[in-house]
C-alpha cells in the first residue's frame, strides 16, 4: 500500500504542483498547498481508499489549502490595515482536466537569470518532488544551504519576473537545451554512485519525452543516460572503479539497454542528429562486444564538430588508440591543452603504458592522482601505479588490453 | 514589470573608439534605437566615472571621495528605465545595448518599491 502510494505521490507531485503555480501564480504558496495536500491525502487514503482521480483530488484540496491561506492572510492583513487588494483564486470548476503545466514549470526552473546549482535543486525540488533534504544529501551541500538556495530562487523568480510559460518560437531552442543541460547535469552528479540522482534523471528525461515526444535530442538525451545507467552495476566492484574492457557484461541491464537503443532509433526517425543523439549512438557502441571503435572514433569525430569540446576529442583519442593503436590516440592527445583536467592525464598515462613507454605513463598517472580527489579514481590509479612500480623504462607491454574488433 | 536596466561599459568605450566610422554610426543608431523602444525611459547620459564623486555618511558625516563608489568592480556608465512583461522581455532588450557586445554587460535590476 505504501509503495503503491509513493508511486501516485511520485507521479502526480510535478502535476499537481504545476498547475497550482499555473493557477495561483505563486511558487510558495503552490508547494505549501500541494505539500499539505499531500500529507492529508498520505493520512486519508490508506483508510479510506485512494479517489478514482487522485490528481483532481489533491489539486482540490490544495487548492482549498491555498484559498483558506489567502483569506487567512487577508484577515491578517485587515486586521493591522494593510489590506491590499488580493485577487481571488479563481479555479476551472472541471477539475479533472487541468492542464498538464510541467514543461511551463521546467523552463521557469531552469531558467537562464537563476544560477545552475539554484536550477537543479529547484528542478529536483519542484518537478522531481525530491525534498530539500534529499536534495541537499545528494548534491553532498548542507540542509541549510540548500533551503535558503530554494528559497532565494523562488524569491528570485518572483521579483525579477521570471516568466511561468513555455518560451516563445525564437528562444524555444536555445531553453531547451538549457533544460536539458539541467537533467544532464543531475544525470552525472549521479553517475559517481548516487544512484537516486540517476535515476531521478531518468525519470525527468521520460517525463520531457513525454511531454516533447518530437523532440529528438530530448530523446537523445534519455537514450544516452539508459545505455549508460545500464552498465551501472559493472562499474564498481566493491567500491572500486572497474573500466568498460573489464566490466562483466552479462551483469549489464539489457531492458535498460533496449529501451535506450529505442528511444535512439526514434531519435534518429525524428532527423535527430545533435549532441545527444550521438553520445546515445556512442554509449550504444559500447553496449556492444565486441566494440566497433571505429563507429566510435567517427562518432566522435562528428561530436567534436559540433561542439569543438577538447574533452570530447579526448574521448575521440582513446577510440582511435583502439583502432589505430596506441600512438595515433597519444597524437591527439598531446593537442589537446587540458593541463589541469585529470583525466587528459589518466589518458595519457594509460595509452603510454600500452606503448610500453613505462616511465612517462608512471609521471602521468601520478600528475592524474594529484589532481584527483575521488576515492575509487584515486584508487583505480595507484593500483595502476604499483602495476608499473617493478617495470622500468620501455618495452611493449605484453599485457595490454587490445580492442577485440 | 518595472526593470532598471544598469550598462556597465567595461572595455567597451575604448572598443568602440578604434571600429570604423560606419561601425560607430551604428552603435550610435542602436543606443537611439533603445531609447526609442517601447517601454523604456531614458534617464540622462552619464558621464564619465572619473569624473564621479561619491558621497557616505559616516557617524553623521558626509564623506565625500573622488571617484566612482569603489566598493563595486567596475561603475555604471549608463541607465535607463524598461517597463517590460518579464524578464525575457527585458533581456531582448539588454542584449541589444551596443556595450553589452563589446565587452562591457547590461546588469538588470528589478525595480522594487520599498516604501
Amino acid at each position: 500500500m505504501v509503495t503503491a502510494l509513493d508511486e501516485i505521490f511520485r507521479d502526480e507531485w510535478g502535476r499537481v504542483l504545476a498547475t497550482l503555480i499555473g493557477v495561483l501564480g505563486d511558487f510558495d504558496l503552490a508547494e505549501d498547498a500541494a505539500q499539505e495536500a499531500f500529507v492529508i491525502a498520505a493520512d486519508h487514503w490508506p483508510r479510506d481508499g485512494v479517489p478514482t482521480n487522485p490528481r483532481a483530488w489533491l489539486i482540490r484540496t490544495a487548492r482549498n489549502r491555498a484559498t483558506d491561506r489567502i483569506r487567512r492572510d487577508r484577515a491578517f492583513a485587515a486586521r493591522l490595515g494593510l489590506l491590499v487588494a488580493a485577487q481571488e483564486v479563481e479555479m476551472p470548476v472541471d477539475t479533472t482536466t487541468f492542464p498538464d503545466e510541467r514543461l511551463e514549470l521546467i523552463f521557469t526552473c531552469c531558467h537562464p537569470a537563476l544560477g545552475i546549482e539554484a536550477q537543479v535543486a529547484l528542478t529536483l525540488r519542484t518537478l522531481g518532488g525530491l525534498t530539500t533534504d534529499e536534495i541537499a544529501r545528494a548534491l553532498l551541500v548542507p540542509e541549510r544551504t540548500m533551503a535558503q538556495r530554494l528559497v532565494r530562487a523562488k524569491r528570485k523568480i518572483k521579483a525579477a519576473g521570471i516568466p511561468f510559460r513555455i518560451p516563445p518560437d525564437h528562444l524555444l531552442r536555445e531553453r531547451l537545451d538549457a533544460v536539458l543541460t539541467i537533467v544532464y547535469l543531475i544525470f552525472n552528479e549521479g553517475y559517481g554512485g548516487r544512484d537516486e540522482l540517476a535515476a531521478e534523471a531518468i525519470w525527468l528525461g521520460r517525463a520531457l519525452t513525454e511531454l516533447l515526444p518530437d523532440g529528438p535530442e530530448v530523446r537523445g538525451l534519455l537514450a544516452m543516460m539508459l545505455l549508460h545507467d545500464s552498465r551501472r552495476e559493472t562499474r564498481f566492484n566493491d567500491g572500486e572503479l572497474v573500466l568498460l574492457e573489464d566490466q562483466d557484461s552479462s551483469r549489464w541491464n539489457t531492458t535498460q539497454i533496449a529501451q535506450g537503443r529505442a528511444e535512439l532509433d526514434q531519435a534518429i526517425a525524428l532527423g535527430g542528429r545533435g549532441p545527444y543523439v550521438l553520445q546515445a549512438a556512442i554509449a550504444s557502441l559500447h553496449a556492444e562486444t565486441p566494440c566497433d571503435w571505429a563507429q566510435i572514433a567517427a562518432l566522435y569525430g562528428e561530436l567534436t564538430r559540433l561542439t569543438a569540446s577538447p574533452v570530447v576529442e579526448l574521448n575521440r583519442a582513446i577510440a582511435v588508440a583502439e583502432t589505430e593503436g596506441p600512438q595515433a590516440g597519444l597524437r591527439i592527445v598531446d593537442e589537446l591543452g587540458l593541463e589541469d583536467f585529470r583525466y587528459l592525464h589518466s589518458t595519457r598515462a594509460e595509452l603510454l603504458r600500452r606503448h610500453g613507454r613505462t616511465d612517462e605513463a608512471r609521471d602521468a598517472y601520478r600528475r592524474a592522482r594529484e589532481l584527483t580527489e575521488d576515492g575509487a579514481e584515486r584508487r583505480f590509479l595507484e593500483r595502476r601505479l604499483t602495476e608499473l612500480a617493478n617495470r622500468t623504462g620501455s618495452g611493449s607491454d605484453p599485457a595490454a588490453p587490445e580492442c577485440e574488433s | 514589470m518595472k526593470y532598471v536596466m544598469l550598462i556597465y561599459q567595461g572595455p567597451a568605450l575604448e572598443r568602440q573608439s578604434a571600429l570604423t566610422e560606419e561601425e560607430q554610426k551604428q552603435v550610435y543608431a542602436d543606443y537611439q534605437g533603445i531609447n526609442q523602444t517601447p517601454g523604456v525611459t531614458t534617464v540622462p547620459p552619464l558621464g564619465l566615472a572619473e569624473n564621479a564623486t561619491t558621497v557616505r555618511v559616516e557617524g553623521g558625516k558626509t564623506l565625500t571621495t573622488d571617484g566612482p563608489f569603489v566598493g563595486m568592480k567596475e561603475a555604471v556608465g549608463g541607465l535607463f528605465i524598461l517597463e517590460a512583461d518579464d524578464i525575457d522581455g527585458a533581456i531582448e532588450v539588454a542584449a541589444r545595448v551596443p556595450a553589452a557586445r563589446y565587452g562591457g554587460a547590461v546588469e538588470i535590476r528589478p525595480s522594487e518599491v520599498y516604501w
